[in-house]
Protein backbone atom coordinates (compact mmCIF):
# COMPACT_ATOMS: atom_id res chain seq x y z
CA UNK A 1 0.00 0.00 0.00
CA UNK A 2 2.73 2.35 1.05
CA UNK A 3 4.91 1.60 -1.97
CA UNK A 4 2.00 2.24 -4.29
CA UNK A 5 1.19 5.67 -2.90
CA UNK A 6 4.90 6.49 -3.12
CA UNK A 7 5.02 5.66 -6.81
CA UNK A 8 1.78 7.57 -7.35
CA UNK A 9 3.29 10.60 -5.67
CA UNK A 10 6.42 10.21 -7.75
CA UNK A 11 4.56 10.04 -11.05
CA UNK A 12 2.44 12.98 -9.89
CA UNK A 13 5.63 14.92 -9.26
CA UNK A 14 6.88 13.99 -12.73
CA UNK A 15 3.67 15.30 -14.24
CA UNK A 16 4.07 18.52 -12.28
CA UNK A 17 7.60 18.94 -13.60
CA UNK A 18 6.35 18.29 -17.13
CA UNK A 19 3.66 20.93 -16.60
CA UNK A 20 6.24 23.47 -15.41
CA UNK A 21 8.53 22.69 -18.32
CA UNK A 22 5.72 23.04 -20.85
CA UNK A 23 4.70 26.38 -19.32
CA UNK A 24 8.27 27.60 -19.55
CA UNK A 25 8.51 26.51 -23.20
CA UNK A 26 5.19 28.23 -24.01
CA UNK A 27 6.11 31.47 -22.29
CA UNK A 28 9.57 31.56 -23.92
CA UNK A 29 8.35 30.75 -27.43
CA UNK A 30 5.30 32.96 -26.91
CA UNK A 31 7.39 36.02 -26.10
CA UNK A 32 9.63 35.08 -29.01
CA UNK A 33 6.62 35.81 -31.25
CA UNK A 34 7.44 39.45 -30.65
CA UNK A 35 10.62 40.68 -32.31
CA UNK A 36 12.52 41.33 -29.07
CA UNK A 37 15.03 38.54 -28.55
CA UNK A 38 17.20 39.64 -31.45
CA UNK A 39 17.05 43.35 -30.62
CA UNK A 40 18.07 42.70 -27.04
CA UNK A 41 20.95 40.33 -27.85
CA UNK A 42 19.34 37.30 -26.21
CA UNK A 43 19.44 35.44 -29.52
CA UNK A 44 23.18 36.20 -29.68
CA UNK A 45 23.87 34.00 -26.67
CA UNK A 46 25.41 30.82 -28.09
CA UNK A 47 22.73 28.16 -28.36
CA UNK A 48 19.86 30.62 -28.26
CA UNK A 49 19.96 31.79 -31.89
CA UNK A 50 16.79 29.83 -32.63
CA UNK A 51 14.87 32.30 -30.45
CA UNK A 52 15.10 34.80 -33.32
CA UNK A 53 13.84 32.31 -35.91
CA UNK A 54 10.14 32.98 -36.02
CA UNK A 55 9.11 29.78 -37.77
CA UNK A 56 11.07 27.69 -35.24
CA UNK A 57 9.59 29.39 -32.19
CA UNK A 58 6.14 29.34 -33.74
CA UNK A 59 6.43 25.59 -34.33
CA UNK A 60 7.66 25.02 -30.78
CA UNK A 61 4.83 27.18 -29.40
CA UNK A 62 2.35 24.97 -31.25
CA UNK A 63 4.10 21.87 -29.90
CA UNK A 64 3.88 23.28 -26.38
CA UNK A 65 0.23 24.18 -26.97
CA UNK A 66 -0.59 20.57 -27.91
CA UNK A 67 1.26 19.39 -24.80
CA UNK A 68 -0.48 21.84 -22.44
CA UNK A 69 -3.85 20.89 -23.91
CA UNK A 70 -3.16 17.22 -23.13
CA UNK A 71 -1.82 17.80 -19.63
CA UNK A 72 -4.45 20.39 -18.67
CA UNK A 73 -7.20 18.06 -19.88
CA UNK A 74 -5.60 15.28 -17.85
CA UNK A 75 -5.47 17.36 -14.66
CA UNK A 76 -9.02 18.61 -15.17
CA UNK A 77 -10.41 15.15 -15.84
CA UNK A 78 -8.56 13.69 -12.88
CA UNK A 79 -9.93 16.43 -10.68
CA UNK A 80 -13.52 15.94 -11.79
CA UNK A 81 -13.36 12.14 -11.70
CA UNK A 82 -11.50 11.56 -8.45
CA UNK A 83 -9.88 14.41 -6.56
CA UNK A 84 -13.11 16.41 -6.32
CA UNK A 85 -14.46 13.90 -3.80
CA UNK A 86 -11.77 14.73 -1.27
CA UNK A 87 -10.46 18.14 -2.20
CA UNK A 88 -11.77 21.35 -3.67
CA UNK A 89 -10.10 24.05 -5.76
CA UNK A 90 -8.49 26.73 -3.60
CA UNK A 91 -9.22 30.39 -4.31
CA UNK A 92 -5.84 30.87 -5.98
CA UNK A 93 -6.31 27.55 -7.79
CA UNK A 94 -9.57 28.86 -9.21
CA UNK A 95 -7.90 32.07 -10.36
CA UNK A 96 -5.07 30.11 -11.99
CA UNK A 97 -7.49 27.74 -13.71
CA UNK A 98 -9.58 30.61 -15.04
CA UNK A 99 -6.59 32.53 -16.43
CA UNK A 100 -5.11 29.41 -18.00
CA UNK A 101 -8.46 28.64 -19.59
CA UNK A 102 -8.53 32.15 -21.04
CA UNK A 103 -5.00 31.72 -22.45
CA UNK A 104 -5.93 28.36 -23.95
CA UNK A 105 -9.19 29.57 -25.47
CA UNK A 106 -7.60 32.67 -27.03
CA UNK A 107 -4.69 30.51 -28.23
CA UNK A 108 -7.01 27.99 -29.87
CA UNK A 109 -8.92 30.78 -31.62
CA UNK A 110 -5.63 32.19 -32.93
CA UNK A 111 -4.64 28.76 -34.23
CA UNK A 112 -7.97 28.53 -36.03
CA UNK A 113 -7.29 31.96 -37.51
CA UNK A 114 -3.87 30.75 -38.72
CA UNK A 115 -5.14 27.52 -40.23
CA UNK A 116 -8.44 28.40 -41.81
CA UNK A 117 -9.11 31.26 -44.13
CA UNK A 118 -10.00 34.58 -42.34
CA UNK A 119 -12.80 33.58 -39.99
CA UNK A 120 -12.33 36.62 -37.73
CA UNK A 121 -12.37 40.35 -38.32
CA UNK A 122 -9.11 42.27 -37.78
CA UNK A 123 -10.56 43.82 -34.61
CA UNK A 124 -11.30 40.41 -33.11
CA UNK A 125 -7.78 39.23 -33.91
CA UNK A 126 -6.30 42.24 -32.12
CA UNK A 127 -8.46 41.55 -29.06
CA UNK A 128 -7.43 37.87 -29.11
CA UNK A 129 -3.73 38.72 -29.37
CA UNK A 130 -3.88 41.30 -26.58
CA UNK A 131 -5.95 38.96 -24.38
CA UNK A 132 -3.52 36.09 -24.97
CA UNK A 133 -0.54 38.31 -24.13
CA UNK A 134 -2.22 40.11 -21.21
CA UNK A 135 -3.50 36.89 -19.64
CA UNK A 136 -0.05 35.35 -20.05
CA UNK A 137 1.55 38.21 -18.14
CA UNK A 138 -1.14 38.01 -15.44
CA UNK A 139 -0.67 34.24 -15.22
CA UNK A 140 3.09 34.53 -14.75
CA UNK A 141 2.59 37.10 -11.96
CA UNK A 142 -0.03 34.98 -10.21
CA UNK A 143 2.18 31.89 -10.53
CA UNK A 144 5.08 33.76 -8.99
CA UNK A 145 2.90 34.91 -6.10
CA UNK A 146 1.50 31.41 -5.51
CA UNK A 147 4.99 29.97 -5.62
CA UNK A 148 6.36 32.46 -3.07
CA UNK A 149 3.30 32.28 -0.82
CA UNK A 150 3.14 28.48 -1.10
CA UNK A 151 -0.45 28.45 -2.30
CA UNK A 152 -1.71 25.00 -3.34
CA UNK A 153 -4.10 24.37 -6.25
CA UNK A 154 -6.49 22.34 -4.10
CA UNK A 155 -7.33 22.13 -0.38
CA UNK A 156 -9.03 19.28 1.57
CA UNK A 157 -12.80 19.41 1.96
CA UNK A 158 -12.70 19.87 5.75
CA UNK A 159 -16.36 19.33 6.46
CA UNK A 160 -16.59 16.03 4.66
CA UNK A 161 -13.20 14.90 5.90
CA UNK A 162 -14.19 15.44 9.56
CA UNK A 163 -17.61 13.90 9.45
CA UNK B 1 2.89 0.04 -8.79
CA UNK B 2 1.02 -1.36 -11.77
CA UNK B 3 -1.26 1.65 -11.61
CA UNK B 4 1.47 4.17 -12.26
CA UNK B 5 2.90 2.01 -15.03
CA UNK B 6 -0.42 1.61 -16.75
CA UNK B 7 -1.04 5.33 -16.56
CA UNK B 8 2.36 6.16 -17.92
CA UNK B 9 2.04 3.72 -20.78
CA UNK B 10 -1.42 5.08 -21.45
CA UNK B 11 -0.11 8.60 -21.60
CA UNK B 12 2.47 7.37 -24.08
CA UNK B 13 -0.17 5.44 -25.97
CA UNK B 14 -2.35 8.51 -26.05
CA UNK B 15 0.45 10.64 -27.42
CA UNK B 16 1.29 8.04 -30.06
CA UNK B 17 -2.38 7.82 -31.01
CA UNK B 18 -2.57 11.60 -31.21
CA UNK B 19 0.47 11.56 -33.46
CA UNK B 20 -0.85 8.99 -35.90
CA UNK B 21 -4.30 10.54 -35.99
CA UNK B 22 -2.60 13.88 -36.62
CA UNK B 23 -0.77 12.41 -39.60
CA UNK B 24 -4.07 11.19 -41.02
CA UNK B 25 -5.90 14.43 -40.44
CA UNK B 26 -3.21 16.69 -41.88
CA UNK B 27 -4.15 16.83 -45.56
CA UNK B 28 -7.74 17.84 -44.87
CA UNK B 29 -6.72 20.57 -42.42
CA UNK B 30 -4.09 21.95 -44.75
CA UNK B 31 -6.46 21.79 -47.70
CA UNK B 32 -9.16 23.67 -45.82
CA UNK B 33 -6.65 26.35 -44.94
CA UNK B 34 -5.42 26.86 -48.46
CA UNK B 35 -8.42 26.63 -50.74
CA UNK B 36 -8.61 30.38 -51.30
CA UNK B 37 -12.34 30.16 -52.01
CA UNK B 38 -13.85 33.57 -52.54
CA UNK B 39 -10.48 35.27 -52.98
CA UNK B 40 -9.68 37.49 -55.92
CA UNK B 41 -6.47 36.89 -57.78
CA UNK B 42 -4.56 38.83 -60.42
CA UNK B 43 -3.16 37.37 -63.60
CA UNK B 44 0.04 38.84 -65.01
CA UNK B 45 0.75 37.85 -68.58
CA UNK B 46 4.35 39.05 -68.62
CA UNK B 47 4.75 38.41 -72.35
CA UNK B 48 2.77 41.59 -72.87
CA UNK B 49 4.65 43.89 -70.46
CA UNK B 50 6.63 46.56 -72.30
CA UNK B 51 8.22 47.87 -69.12
CA UNK B 52 6.85 51.37 -69.58
CA UNK B 53 6.32 51.85 -65.85
CA UNK B 54 2.83 53.38 -66.21
CA UNK B 55 1.64 50.99 -63.48
CA UNK B 56 4.38 52.16 -61.14
CA UNK B 57 3.41 55.80 -61.63
CA UNK B 58 -0.29 55.00 -61.20
CA UNK B 59 0.44 53.17 -57.96
CA UNK B 60 2.48 56.06 -56.57
CA UNK B 61 -0.20 58.54 -57.51
CA UNK B 62 -3.14 56.51 -56.20
CA UNK B 63 -1.46 55.44 -52.98
CA UNK B 64 0.62 58.55 -52.37
CA UNK B 65 -1.60 59.60 -49.47
CA UNK B 66 -0.48 56.47 -47.62
CA UNK B 67 3.22 57.24 -47.89
CA UNK B 68 5.03 58.03 -44.63
CA UNK B 69 5.81 61.58 -43.54
CA UNK B 70 8.39 60.88 -40.84
CA UNK B 71 9.28 63.35 -38.12
CA UNK B 72 12.93 64.24 -37.91
CA UNK B 73 15.20 63.94 -36.06
CA UNK B 74 14.34 60.32 -35.33
CA UNK B 75 14.20 59.30 -31.66
CA UNK B 76 17.44 57.65 -30.61
CA UNK B 77 16.96 53.88 -30.53
CA UNK B 78 18.54 51.40 -28.14
CA UNK B 79 20.48 49.20 -28.37
CA UNK B 80 22.64 50.75 -31.04
CA UNK B 81 22.31 47.73 -33.34
CA UNK B 82 18.77 48.89 -34.18
CA UNK B 83 19.21 50.62 -37.50
CA UNK B 84 17.27 53.53 -38.91
CA UNK B 85 15.65 52.76 -42.26
CA UNK B 86 14.95 56.06 -43.92
CA UNK B 87 13.59 56.35 -47.46
CA UNK B 88 12.07 59.80 -47.06
CA UNK B 89 14.96 61.43 -48.93
CA UNK B 90 14.94 58.73 -51.59
CA UNK B 91 11.29 58.85 -52.55
CA UNK B 92 12.21 58.92 -56.23
CA UNK B 93 13.68 55.38 -56.15
CA UNK B 94 11.75 53.22 -58.62
CA UNK B 95 14.00 50.22 -59.17
CA UNK B 96 13.05 48.34 -56.02
CA UNK B 97 10.33 48.13 -53.37
CA UNK B 98 10.46 50.93 -50.80
CA UNK B 99 7.92 52.51 -48.41
CA UNK B 100 7.30 54.96 -51.29
CA UNK B 101 7.26 52.39 -54.08
CA UNK B 102 4.93 49.40 -53.70
CA UNK B 103 5.51 48.18 -57.26
CA UNK B 104 8.51 48.07 -59.58
CA UNK B 105 9.51 46.42 -62.85
CA UNK B 106 12.15 43.70 -62.96
CA UNK B 107 14.02 43.12 -66.20
CA UNK B 108 15.30 39.72 -67.29
CA UNK B 109 17.52 39.23 -70.32
CA UNK B 110 16.68 35.70 -71.39
CA UNK B 111 16.68 33.43 -74.40
CA UNK B 112 13.25 33.02 -76.00
CA UNK B 113 12.92 30.68 -79.00
CA UNK B 114 16.63 30.97 -79.71
CA UNK B 115 16.79 34.77 -79.59
CA UNK B 116 17.77 37.16 -76.77
CA UNK B 117 14.82 39.04 -75.35
CA UNK B 118 14.11 41.27 -72.36
CA UNK B 119 11.19 40.19 -70.27
CA UNK B 120 9.67 42.73 -67.89
CA UNK B 121 8.09 41.56 -64.68
CA UNK B 122 5.97 43.87 -62.47
CA UNK B 123 6.67 42.93 -58.84
CA UNK B 124 4.76 43.67 -55.67
CA UNK B 125 3.14 41.76 -52.79
CA UNK B 126 1.87 38.34 -53.93
CA UNK B 127 -1.20 38.44 -51.62
CA UNK B 128 -0.72 34.90 -50.36
CA UNK B 129 -3.83 32.78 -49.81
CA UNK B 130 -2.72 32.11 -46.22
CA UNK B 131 -0.28 34.98 -45.64
CA UNK B 132 2.42 34.44 -43.00
CA UNK B 133 2.91 38.22 -42.70
CA UNK B 134 -0.68 38.43 -41.43
CA UNK B 135 -0.74 35.24 -39.38
CA UNK B 136 2.48 36.02 -37.57
CA UNK B 137 2.05 39.75 -36.96
CA UNK B 138 2.15 39.89 -33.15
CA UNK B 139 -0.19 42.90 -32.95
CA UNK B 140 -2.76 42.16 -35.60
CA UNK B 141 -1.61 45.20 -37.58
CA UNK B 142 -1.39 43.06 -40.71
CA UNK B 143 -4.72 41.66 -41.78
CA UNK B 144 -6.30 39.79 -44.64
CA UNK B 145 -9.70 40.45 -46.16
CA UNK B 146 -12.10 37.88 -47.53
CA UNK B 147 -11.27 39.03 -51.06
CA UNK B 148 -7.70 37.85 -50.54
CA UNK B 149 -6.10 41.26 -49.98
CA UNK B 150 -3.53 41.41 -47.23
CA UNK B 151 -2.79 44.84 -45.84
CA UNK B 152 -0.76 46.42 -43.07
CA UNK B 153 -2.63 48.95 -40.94
CA UNK B 154 -0.19 51.86 -40.89
CA UNK B 155 -1.82 53.28 -37.75
CA UNK B 156 -1.13 50.10 -35.75
CA UNK B 157 2.13 48.78 -37.18
CA UNK B 158 5.12 49.17 -34.82
CA UNK B 159 7.73 48.47 -37.48
CA UNK B 160 9.38 45.44 -35.89
CA UNK B 161 9.69 44.08 -39.46
CA UNK B 162 8.67 40.56 -38.49
CA UNK B 163 6.38 40.49 -41.54
CA UNK B 164 9.33 41.09 -43.85
CA UNK B 165 11.29 38.43 -41.98
CA UNK B 166 8.60 35.77 -42.42
CA UNK B 167 7.54 36.76 -45.96
CA UNK B 168 9.02 34.32 -48.49
CA UNK B 169 9.73 37.33 -50.75
CA UNK B 170 10.65 39.89 -48.02
CA UNK B 171 8.08 42.27 -49.49
CA UNK B 172 7.18 44.79 -46.70
CA UNK B 173 9.50 47.79 -46.48
CA UNK B 174 10.23 49.89 -43.40
CA UNK B 175 10.26 53.60 -42.76
CA UNK B 176 11.60 54.77 -39.40
CA UNK B 177 10.17 57.77 -37.57
CA UNK B 178 6.45 57.29 -38.22
CA UNK B 179 3.57 55.50 -36.55
CA UNK B 180 2.35 54.27 -33.23
CA UNK B 181 5.75 53.36 -31.74
CA UNK B 182 6.50 57.07 -31.39
CA UNK B 183 3.71 57.28 -28.80
CA UNK B 184 4.86 54.27 -26.74
CA UNK B 185 8.57 53.75 -26.05
CA UNK B 186 10.27 54.88 -29.26
CA UNK B 187 13.74 54.24 -27.92
CA UNK B 188 13.11 50.70 -26.78
CA UNK B 189 10.42 49.09 -28.92
CA UNK B 190 9.39 49.38 -32.54
CA UNK B 191 11.09 51.15 -35.40
CA UNK B 192 8.50 52.79 -37.63
CA UNK B 193 5.97 51.30 -40.01
CA UNK B 194 6.07 48.60 -42.71
CA UNK B 195 4.67 49.43 -46.16
CA UNK B 196 3.60 47.31 -49.09
CA UNK B 197 1.01 46.93 -51.85
CA UNK B 198 -2.49 46.61 -50.39
CA UNK B 199 -3.90 45.84 -53.84
CA UNK B 200 -5.72 49.18 -53.73
CA UNK B 201 -8.10 47.84 -51.10
CA UNK B 202 -10.24 50.99 -51.03
CA UNK B 203 -10.73 50.94 -54.78
CA UNK B 204 -11.51 47.21 -54.78
CA UNK B 205 -14.01 47.70 -51.95
CA UNK B 206 -15.80 50.23 -54.18
CA UNK B 207 -15.90 47.74 -57.03
CA UNK B 208 -13.04 49.38 -58.94
CA UNK B 209 -9.90 47.73 -60.23
CA UNK B 210 -6.46 48.37 -58.71
CA UNK B 211 -4.77 51.44 -60.19
CA UNK B 212 -1.87 49.55 -61.76
CA UNK B 213 -4.25 47.29 -63.69
CA UNK B 214 -6.24 50.19 -65.11
CA UNK B 215 -3.18 52.25 -66.06
CA UNK B 216 -1.44 49.55 -68.09
CA UNK B 217 -1.50 50.30 -71.84
CA UNK B 218 -0.69 46.68 -72.67
CA UNK B 219 -3.37 45.01 -70.54
CA UNK B 220 -0.79 42.91 -68.74
CA UNK B 221 -2.89 42.38 -65.63
CA UNK B 222 -6.33 41.10 -64.94
CA UNK B 223 -8.25 40.59 -61.68
CA UNK B 224 -10.97 38.04 -60.97
CA UNK B 225 -12.06 35.09 -58.83
CA UNK B 226 -9.04 32.93 -58.03
CA UNK B 227 -10.28 29.74 -59.69
CA UNK B 228 -11.11 31.58 -62.92
CA UNK B 229 -7.76 33.36 -62.97
CA UNK B 230 -5.96 30.06 -62.44
CA UNK B 231 -7.94 28.39 -65.19
CA UNK B 232 -7.10 31.20 -67.57
CA UNK B 233 -3.43 31.10 -66.58
CA UNK B 234 -3.33 27.41 -67.44
CA UNK B 235 -5.05 28.01 -70.75
CA UNK B 236 -2.47 30.60 -71.73
CA UNK B 237 0.41 28.48 -70.46
CA UNK B 238 -0.84 25.52 -72.45
CA UNK B 239 -1.32 27.59 -75.57
CA UNK B 240 2.17 29.09 -75.52
CA UNK B 241 3.96 26.18 -73.84
CA UNK B 242 4.59 28.56 -70.97
CA UNK B 243 5.11 28.50 -67.22
CA UNK B 244 3.20 29.60 -64.13
CA UNK B 245 4.43 31.20 -60.90
CA UNK B 246 2.35 31.98 -57.81
CA UNK B 247 -0.26 29.27 -58.00
CA UNK B 248 1.40 26.90 -55.54
CA UNK B 249 4.25 29.02 -54.16
CA UNK B 250 4.01 29.47 -50.38
CA UNK B 251 0.95 27.21 -50.43
CA UNK B 252 -0.76 29.40 -53.02
CA UNK B 253 -0.87 33.13 -53.77
CA UNK B 254 -3.30 35.48 -55.46
CA UNK B 255 -0.74 36.76 -57.94
CA UNK B 256 -0.39 34.42 -60.89
CA UNK B 257 2.42 35.09 -63.39
CA UNK B 258 2.46 33.44 -66.81
CA UNK B 259 5.76 33.39 -68.68
CA UNK B 260 7.00 32.00 -72.01
CA UNK B 261 10.28 30.95 -70.34
CA UNK B 262 10.89 28.90 -67.18
CA UNK B 263 10.92 30.90 -63.97
CA UNK B 264 14.32 29.41 -63.10
CA UNK B 265 15.70 31.31 -66.10
CA UNK B 266 13.95 34.52 -65.10
CA UNK B 267 15.06 34.10 -61.50
CA UNK B 268 18.70 33.81 -62.46
CA UNK B 269 18.45 36.77 -64.85
CA UNK B 270 16.81 39.32 -62.53
CA UNK B 271 18.58 41.45 -59.99
CA UNK B 272 17.74 40.16 -56.52
CA UNK B 273 18.38 41.49 -53.03
CA UNK B 274 16.81 43.85 -50.50
CA UNK B 275 13.52 45.11 -51.93
CA UNK B 276 14.04 42.99 -55.05
CA UNK B 277 12.11 39.73 -54.64
CA UNK B 278 13.16 36.44 -56.24
CA UNK B 279 11.17 34.16 -58.53
CA UNK B 280 12.44 30.93 -56.97
CA UNK B 281 10.31 28.07 -55.63
CA UNK B 282 8.80 28.84 -52.21
CA UNK B 283 7.50 26.12 -49.91
CA UNK B 284 4.40 26.71 -47.81
CA UNK B 285 5.83 28.62 -44.86
CA UNK B 286 2.93 27.79 -42.51
CA UNK B 287 2.99 24.09 -43.37
CA UNK B 288 4.87 22.77 -40.36
CA UNK B 289 2.72 24.61 -37.85
CA UNK B 290 -0.45 23.55 -39.66
CA UNK B 291 0.59 19.94 -39.32
CA UNK B 292 0.54 20.40 -35.54
CA UNK B 293 -2.99 21.75 -35.57
CA UNK B 294 -4.37 18.23 -35.86
CA UNK B 295 -2.25 17.11 -32.91
CA UNK B 296 -3.83 19.96 -30.93
CA UNK B 297 -7.28 18.68 -31.79
CA UNK B 298 -6.49 15.28 -30.37
CA UNK B 299 -4.36 16.29 -27.37
CA UNK B 300 -7.21 17.05 -24.94
CA UNK B 301 -8.89 13.72 -25.68
CA UNK B 302 -5.60 11.93 -25.06
CA UNK B 303 -5.35 13.71 -21.69
CA UNK B 304 -8.93 12.88 -20.71
CA UNK B 305 -8.50 9.28 -21.81
CA UNK B 306 -5.36 8.92 -19.69
CA UNK B 307 -7.18 10.31 -16.64
CA UNK B 308 -10.17 8.03 -17.26
CA UNK B 309 -7.91 5.00 -17.49
CA UNK B 310 -6.22 5.95 -14.26
CA UNK B 311 -9.59 6.34 -12.52
CA UNK B 312 -10.86 3.09 -13.95
CA UNK B 313 -7.85 1.09 -12.80
CA UNK B 314 -8.10 2.80 -9.41
CA UNK B 315 -11.74 1.78 -9.00
CA UNK B 316 -11.05 -1.65 -10.37
CA UNK B 317 -8.27 -2.16 -7.88
CA UNK B 318 -10.45 -1.11 -4.92
CA UNK B 319 -13.03 -3.61 -6.15
CA UNK B 320 -10.36 -6.26 -6.43
CA UNK B 321 -9.22 -5.52 -2.89
CA UNK B 322 -12.80 -5.86 -1.67
CA UNK B 323 -13.12 -9.28 -3.32
CA UNK B 324 -9.93 -10.45 -1.71
CA UNK B 325 -11.45 -9.70 1.65
CA UNK B 326 -14.41 -11.82 0.76
CA UNK B 327 -16.87 -8.99 0.18
CA UNK B 328 -18.68 -10.16 -2.90
CA UNK B 329 -19.89 -7.28 -4.99
C1 LIG C 1 0.38 29.03 -20.62
C2 LIG C 1 0.35 28.87 -21.86
C3 LIG C 1 0.73 29.90 -22.91
C4 LIG C 1 1.55 30.98 -22.83
C5 LIG C 1 2.34 31.44 -21.63
C6 LIG C 1 1.54 31.63 -24.12
C7 LIG C 1 2.22 32.79 -24.45
C8 LIG C 1 2.13 33.45 -25.63
C9 LIG C 1 2.66 34.75 -25.92
C10 LIG C 1 3.40 35.63 -24.92
C11 LIG C 1 2.36 35.05 -27.20
C12 LIG C 1 2.70 36.33 -27.94
C13 LIG C 1 1.50 37.22 -27.87
C14 LIG C 1 1.52 38.32 -28.85
O1 LIG C 1 2.24 38.22 -29.85
O2 LIG C 1 0.78 39.29 -28.67
C15 LIG C 1 1.66 33.95 -27.74
C16 LIG C 1 1.18 33.87 -29.02
C17 LIG C 1 0.42 32.82 -29.49
N1 LIG C 1 0.01 31.71 -28.79
FE1 LIG C 1 0.39 31.31 -26.92
N2 LIG C 1 0.73 30.93 -24.95
C18 LIG C 1 0.23 29.86 -24.25
C19 LIG C 1 -0.64 28.90 -24.68
C20 LIG C 1 -1.10 28.81 -25.96
C21 LIG C 1 -2.00 27.80 -26.42
C22 LIG C 1 -2.58 26.69 -25.56
C23 LIG C 1 -2.19 28.04 -27.74
C24 LIG C 1 -3.04 27.30 -28.73
C25 LIG C 1 -3.82 26.32 -28.49
C26 LIG C 1 -1.41 29.20 -28.11
C27 LIG C 1 -1.36 29.76 -29.36
C28 LIG C 1 -0.75 30.93 -29.66
C29 LIG C 1 -0.79 31.56 -30.93
C30 LIG C 1 -1.51 31.02 -32.16
C31 LIG C 1 -0.07 32.74 -30.82
C32 LIG C 1 0.15 33.80 -31.87
C33 LIG C 1 1.25 33.44 -32.71
C34 LIG C 1 0.75 33.66 -34.05
O3 LIG C 1 0.64 34.83 -34.43
O4 LIG C 1 0.41 32.66 -34.70
N3 LIG C 1 -0.75 29.65 -27.00
N4 LIG C 1 1.51 32.98 -26.77
S1 LIG D 1 3.92 38.07 -50.39
FE1 LIG D 1 4.77 38.49 -48.37
S2 LIG D 1 3.86 40.44 -47.79
FE2 LIG D 1 2.62 39.64 -49.49
S3 LIG D 1 0.95 38.47 -48.50
FE3 LIG D 1 2.60 37.01 -48.91
S4 LIG D 1 3.77 37.01 -46.99
FE4 LIG D 1 2.53 38.84 -46.98
S1 LIG E 1 -2.55 46.88 -56.58
FE1 LIG E 1 -2.59 49.05 -56.00
S2 LIG E 1 -1.15 49.15 -54.31
FE2 LIG E 1 -0.73 47.23 -55.33
S3 LIG E 1 0.88 47.68 -56.81
FE3 LIG E 1 -1.07 47.93 -57.90
S4 LIG E 1 -1.56 50.09 -57.68
FE4 LIG E 1 0.02 49.63 -56.17
S1 LIG F 1 2.01 49.53 -67.22
FE1 LIG F 1 1.75 47.50 -68.08
S2 LIG F 1 3.26 47.41 -69.73
FE2 LIG F 1 3.79 49.18 -68.49
S3 LIG F 1 5.28 48.38 -67.03
FE3 LIG F 1 3.32 48.21 -66.03
S4 LIG F 1 2.60 46.15 -66.50
FE4 LIG F 1 4.27 46.61 -67.93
Amino acid sequence: MKTRSNTTARSQRKLNYAYGLILFLLALTGFAQMPIFKRYYIADIPGLGWLAEFYTTHFLHYLGAAAILAIAAYFAAEFFLVTRKYRRLSASGGVRAAILLGIIVSGILLVIRNTFFVPFSPQVVIVLLLAHLGLTMAFLLVLLYCRLAGKPWTVPRHEEAQS
Amino acid sequence: MSESISRRSFLKGGIAAAGSAAALAVPSVAAAGNSGDGQLATLLDIRKCIGCGACVEACRETNGHKFPEPEKPFPKMYPSRVKVEDWSDKRHVRDRLTPYNFLYIQHAEVEVNGGKETINIPRRCMHCVNPPCVNLCPWGAARQYKNGISRIDYDLCLGGSKCRNVCPWSIPQRQTGVGLYLDIMPSFAGNGVMYKCDRCYERVARGKKPACIVACPANVQKIGPRNEIIREAHEIAEEIGGYIYGETENGGTNTIYVSPVPFEDLNSAIEKGAGRPHLAPADNAMDKAENLTAAMLIAPFAGIAAAAVKTYSFINKSGQAGKDKGEAS
